[in-house]
């Protein structure tokens, strides 16, 4: 599948609270968790409002240390946020996304050169990313193996129901 | 070829002789923990669309993050717990008078060697300490756990941590754990599994061990490790469940990484705003203004952390323009700090005493930061806002050194206090 979408680019070491605090964990809304992602992350005070459905997030290393809250996923997906590409991903965040069905692709060149507003294309089965807006294209690694059908499952819940039926 | 302690203990586990990292494994866990979350693995379970749980007598609940509940929400939340515990016949509840999760698991004896314990807590890792191999999910995966008992895991890399010498005076587990994570930063043991050896971590008893394995999550570890010894032994005598199972890594294992440190000159260290890896020597933040100091946490608010508190803060007044919180990290804590006059010492002094459970740790509540303002901390976390506001900030240390901070009113040296 190929997704296509605004970038929102960001750096190293981007941690659970900048994410989703956790002020808010009590939140169950999809709504109001919504209006929180990323909302401690420096420069990006705007993103709850500004992303649009669709848009996918581009960071540095480590992306999601810290805390096991879903929260961090569930709010990125919930906004409509259609696939984060990370140089690396922290271990809970990115078992997270794949058990939730929320598109995680590794990719280490890719937020040094691209700028927030550009055009991106990536196929979260081949891997393949493109900057639309230079032209310029690299090679990700999307979840492969197991991790690849639960996440194409729908994540873990639809997986289990699918193995169970 | 020798396995480590990882390769062992899930080799064990998936019934196999022989397992490789990278290799995929289905295994079965001795203990599934959730905490306040479990709200949130409940309404995921009931999506599986099951009505019983796997195995009652392997889920361990405990109430610590917001206790008592600061919100209808929570208070919600924790109703809905209580009910679904009653309903599954989930013996080992604890609710909000315990303490904190990681804590009340090892002090309770539900954690012993050879266990694999799920816990949806990153700080899961904690569970080394006894030599337990503890590793953190989200609440997703714990009801899938609940439903099947059942989980994948990543045979990972291990590294190896070999640590000489003797802790210099005023200089503790956290200092030296608080190095390491600065030494191979946040993402230095991502996805791998952390074994701790040598002399210097002989010496050190389960509390400490405890620290050095909760905070081994900083740098991404998936479990960390002290392998059973004398003291491990010595301490599960104190308990009734007994010894459990010693996996003990090969002297041939291979391992991704080795460390080698030596903690004879190691000085106190601070973790400075925005990371737990932009650690200091004290020396180097020595005098920056603080408005917070906070005592507790899973990371160190045990007796032996108060104890070394109080030790520095006996007879001294806590800084008027400094709030102190003390947070002993269970009950059994807060009732050994009331016995031996800890609890005493710090109150008259001018701490507060805040309930056992996570406290402010997480910024939920109890001692949330203002705009601006700075606390020093003996907990786990100092990402930006993470104690409040996004203007606060947040220092890690040693308890001695949050205490002579607090005497101080700025971050302080604890070798230099009279």
């Amino acid at each position: 599948m190929t997704l296509k979408g605004r970038a929102w680019v960001t750096g190293d070491d981007i941690d659970t609270d900048q994410i989703y605090h956790g002020q808010y964990l009590p939140i169950t809304d999809p709504h109001e968790m919504a209006k929180h992602a990323m909302e401690y992350v420096p420069g990006m005070e705007d993103f709850p409002r500004e992303a649009k459905r669709g848009d996918i997030v581009v960071a540095g290393k480590n992306f999601g240390t810290g805390s096991s809250r879903e929260h961090a996923v569930l709010c990125l997906q919930y906004l409509g946020i259609s696939c984060v590409i990370a140089k690396s991903f922290s271990r809970i965040f990115f078992r997270n996304a794949v058990n939730l069905g929320f598109p995680v692709i590794e990719c280490p060149g890719l937020s040094d050169t691209l700028k927030t507003g550009n055009a991106v294309e990536a196929d979260i089965e081949s891997g393949k990313i493109a900057d639309l807006t230079t032209g310029e294209s690299f090679q990700g690694t999307p979840p492969s193996g197991l991790e690849k059908e639960i996440a194409s499952s729908g994540g873990l819940i639809e997986y289990l129901k699918k193995s169970a039926g | 070829m020798g396995l480590t302690f990882a390769e062992k203990l899930l080799a064990f586990k998936a019934g196999r002789d022989l397992v490789q990292p990278g290799q995929i494994l289905e295994v079965s866990p001795d203990v599934a923990m959730s905490h306040d979350n479990a709200g949130l693995v409940i309404r995921q379970f009931r999506q599986i669309g099951l009505k019983k749980v796997w195995d009652p007598s392997k889920i361990v609940i405990p109430l610590d993050h917001r206790v008592p509940a600061e919100s209808t929400k929570t208070a919600n939340a924790h109703k809905s717990i209580r009910e679904f515990v009653r309903e599954q016949g989930i013996a080992s509840f604890y609710d909000v008078r315990e303490g904190v999760c990681h804590q009340v698991l090892v002090e309770k004896g539900h954690i012993l060697p050879g266990m694999l314990a799920l816990g949806t807590d990153s700080h899961t890792t904690s569970y080394g300490c006894v030599g337990a191999f503890g590793t953190g999910i989200g609440a997703t995966e714990m009801a899938a756990v609940w439903a099947t008992g059942k989980i994948w895991l990543r045979v990972p890399e291990s590294i190896k941590v070999q640590v000489s010498g003797s802790f210099p005076e005023m200089v503790f587990p956290k200092d030296f754990i608080l190095y390491l994570v600065g030494r191979l930063g946040a993402e230095g043991a991502n996805y791998c599994s952390v074994e701790f050896h040598g002399p210097a971590i002989a010496d050190i008893e389960i509390p400490g061990r405890f620290t050095i394995c909760n905070l081994s999550m900083e740098m991404g570890a998936k479990n960390a490790v002290v392998p059973v010894d004398s003291v491990t032994n010595q301490f599960l005598d104190g308990l009734p469940a007994g010894r459990g199972k010693a996996f003990l890594p090969d002297h041939d294992a291979t391992y991704v990484g080795e460390e080698v440190c030596n903690i004879s000159g190691l000085v106190p260290q601070v973790a400075c705003p925005h990371g737990v890896d932009n650690v200091k020597p004290v020396e180097e933040v020595e005098g920056t203004r603080i408005d917070q100091a906070v005592l507790g946490s899973c990371t160190n608010g045990r007796i032996e952390d108060l104890k070394e508190a109080a030790s520095l803060i006996a007879g001294k007044r806590i800084h008027p323009g400094v709030r102190m919180l003390v947070v002993p990290a269970s009950r059994s804590v807060l009732l050994e700090g009331i016995r031996t006059g800890v609890i005493t010492t710090l109150v008259e002094a001018g701490a507060v005493l805040v309930n056992p459970g996570c406290g402010p740790c997480l910024g939920a509540h109890e001692g949330i930061l203002a705009d601006g303002e700075v606390c020093i901390a003996s907990t786990n976390r100092n990402f930006k806002g993470r104690m409040g506001s996004p203007t606060s900030e947040v220092y890690l240390a040693s308890p001695a050194t949050v205490a002579a901070s607090a005497i101080a009113g700025k971050i302080a040296d604890p070798r230099k206090v009279k």
